[in-house]
């Protein structure tokens, strides 16, 4: 940095102020224009026009040995950190754990994150337009998965002229796109980060899945997906609450709301809120519409329902990981009973047998599904260690 | 670096001896690896391909600092999800007296690797001996400090107790290492008596 001037006093002052509030700004990438550039897609049809709403922070070193890709959860986006405006006091979903000087540090790692495809925050979804037809897409968009999801950024990788990610970080259905990264891609994942996840979503998973899909298609307003004025607001929000329960614990539930009432003092006798935890959900709920679109949850869902990564080696999740390169840090948490830990070492068990350097560990936490949110102080830690000593690693071989 | 973690070692003489047993380029595990140091310098000078068992949570955190791979796990439950014969070594210091089934983790031990490498503390040393004599109760040591109804320790042995239970397990004793004050000369010359710790190189028959 050049030194200041005493006139540029403001500037600086400026220049503080926007690497205080980690200023960021989402970009496009576009491709399958054409036939031959389409995305190929597990369903067997291919997707035309991708659009890829993504983010990146930090810069990429020269020998492009520090670039982080993040991947989000469910109902998660490309805005993992920082903010859009001055104004804006809403930050990134994963603020306090990607930043300058936090764990994962865009002073020293490039990092960068992206909407899925089937997506609502700006990547190519069943909201977009079909070019083919000059209208929405809406049931039209073909049945996506996780891997095609994976495939879809792998492109963006080369997009961004990234030949190797130093590690490969996602919690939940992020945790899933990061194993699929590592076996559909084993020669450009250095480390895999798979926080709270699974190797295949349990039948519990599934019913949850279909229950909020029945709640969205039953909404009158959903109209087979042809919804315009009125969103199934009602079914999308039923699906959240139903959902939001799931990444809870009953420990974390007890504590927070307890059986405490809110809006009354005593028992109402009717069916109205008068519970906290009640009131809790309805919020949820009513939030999550004003962010979320009923279709893309639709698909979404419907792709984790899909995830077995043993699926490609006849259900065998050993031989699956057979071809994997990369070193992982698998994390679970104690209370987590939507991807409870026995599923995080059945993915250890296997890395294990296939001789795959891995570490694990369950958190002691009482947050439930959600922790991998919530307990940034020791996965922060696990995470800014572990990404330390693969970055060295990477750098200067083994002797560091 | 590598200096600073072998003077730590060297409060530990039984790691030392185990140290020295391990040839370059070995697959090791270390169950109940703790912070992890012991499996780092193994990695650093020895370029071993290592792998920790630990259960406690800050260890886990201690060795993912150390850069060596660590699994969160109760030695208890066994080594279910290690292939067998998957390691050249598998370490075992001073923890077979704090597990449920010693004889149980033996077995496995040997299942999982080629041979076993244990370090247990000695309740036959002399002082031990001396302080449950002389006062009748359960002796309370440097490496022992906790009561009787308050200890980790569950299973403490002397060392004619553990050959006889490798014995029992038709377990070979490749080696005995038994480590007292000193150069070791009155333990090695009476280990039951004069070693207060004892490294055990142990294979299948």
């Amino acid at each position: 940095m050049k030194s200041p001037e005493f006139s540029s006093g403001i500037k600086i002052a400026m220049d503080s102020k926007i690497k205080d509030k980690n200023l960021v700004k989402p970009q496009d990438f576009l491709f399958g224009e054409t036939e031959e550039d389409a995305l190929p897609l597990d369903c067997g049809r291919k997707l035309r026009s991708v659009n890829i709403r993504y983010e990146t922070y930090g810069k990429l070193d020269s020998d492009g040995s520090n670039a982080i890709l993040i991947l989000h959860a469910l109902s998660g986006n490309a805005h993992v950190t920082g903010y859009y405006s001055d104004d804006d006091r809403k930050p990134g979903w994963w603020h306090e754990m990607v930043g300058p000087g936090r764990p994962i540090d865009t002073d020293k790692y490039f990092v960068v994150c992206s909407n899925v495809i089937g997506g609502c925050s700006g990547s190519t979804g069943p909201r977009s337009l079909n070019m083919e037809t000059g209208k929405l897409y809406n049931m039209d968009f073909p049945v996506i998965t996780i891997a095609d999801m994976v495939r879809a950024q792998f492109h963006l990788m080369r997009h961004l002229k990234i030949e190797k990610w130093l590690s490969i970080v996602g919690g939940s259905m992020g945790g899933m796109q990061a194993l699929e990264w590592a076996t559909a891609y084993p020669d450009h994942v250095h480390s895999v980060i798979a926080i709270a996840t699974t190797a295949r979503l349990s039948p519990q998973g599934i019913a949850f899945d279909w229950v909020g899909r029945e709640a969205i298609m039953t909404d009158t307003n959903w109209q087979n997906g042809e919804y315009y004025e009125k969103a199934p607001e009602n079914g999308l929000a039923t699906a959240r609450m139903l959902a939001h329960i799931t990444y809870l614990s009953d420990e974390s539930m007890s504590r927070k709301f307890g059986r405490g009432l809110q809006e009354t003092d005593e028992y109402s006798f009717d069916f109205t809120r008068n519970f906290a935890v009640e009131s809790y959900l309805q919020y949820q709920g009513a939030r999550f519409v004003e962010r979320f679109d009923a279709n893309s949850y639709l698909y979404i869902t419907r792709a984790m329902d899909y995830f077995d990564i043993s699926e490609r080696a006849g259900g065998n999740l050993s031989a699956a990981f057979a071809e994997v390169k990369s070193s992982f840090l698998v994390v679970s948490f104690s209370s987590d009973w939507l991807f409870p830990s026995a599923q995080s070492r059945e993915i250890v068990r296997a890395l294990v047998n296939n001789n795959i350097e891995v570490s694990f560990c369950e958190i002691e936490s009482s947050y439930g599904h959600d922790a991998f949110l919530l307990e940034i102080d020791t996965l922060g830690k696990m995470l800014s260690d572990f990404l330390r000593n693969r970055h060295q690693e990477w750098k200067h071989g083994r002797e560091t | 670096m590598v200096e600073k973690l072998k003077q730590e070692l060297a409060k530990r003489p039984d790691l030392l001896a185990i140290y020295k047993i391990i040839p370059h380029d070995a697959k090791v595990l270390d169950l109940g690896c703790g912070d992890g140091i012991f499996l780092r310098l193994l990695k650093q000078e020895k370029n071993a391909k290592c792998l920790g068992l630990e259960l406690d949570q800050e260890s886990i955190i201690e060795c993912i600092d150390n850069g060596v791979p660590v699994i969160h796990s109760d030695l208890n439950e066994g080594l279910k999800f290690v292939n067998n014969n998957s390691f050249d070594f598998v370490v075992l210091s001073e923890t077979l007296q704090a597990v449920h089934r010693p004889d149980l983790l033996i077995n496995e031990m040997l299942r999982v690797g080629k041979q076993g490498l244990i370090s247990f503390i000695n309740f036959g040393y002399l002082p031990s001996r001396i302080q449950l004599l002389l006062s009748g109760t359960m002796p309370e040591t440097k490496t022992l400090p906790n009561p009787w109804y308050n200890t980790p320790n569950i299973h403490l042995a002397t060392i004619i107790d553990f050959r006889n239970l490798c014995h029992m397990l038709g377990v070979k004793i490749v080696q005995e290492i038994p480590l007292g004050r000193g150069d070791h000369s009155f333990a090695k010359a009476m280990p039951n008596l004069f070693a207060s710790c004892c490294v055990f190189v142990i294979a299948k028959r």
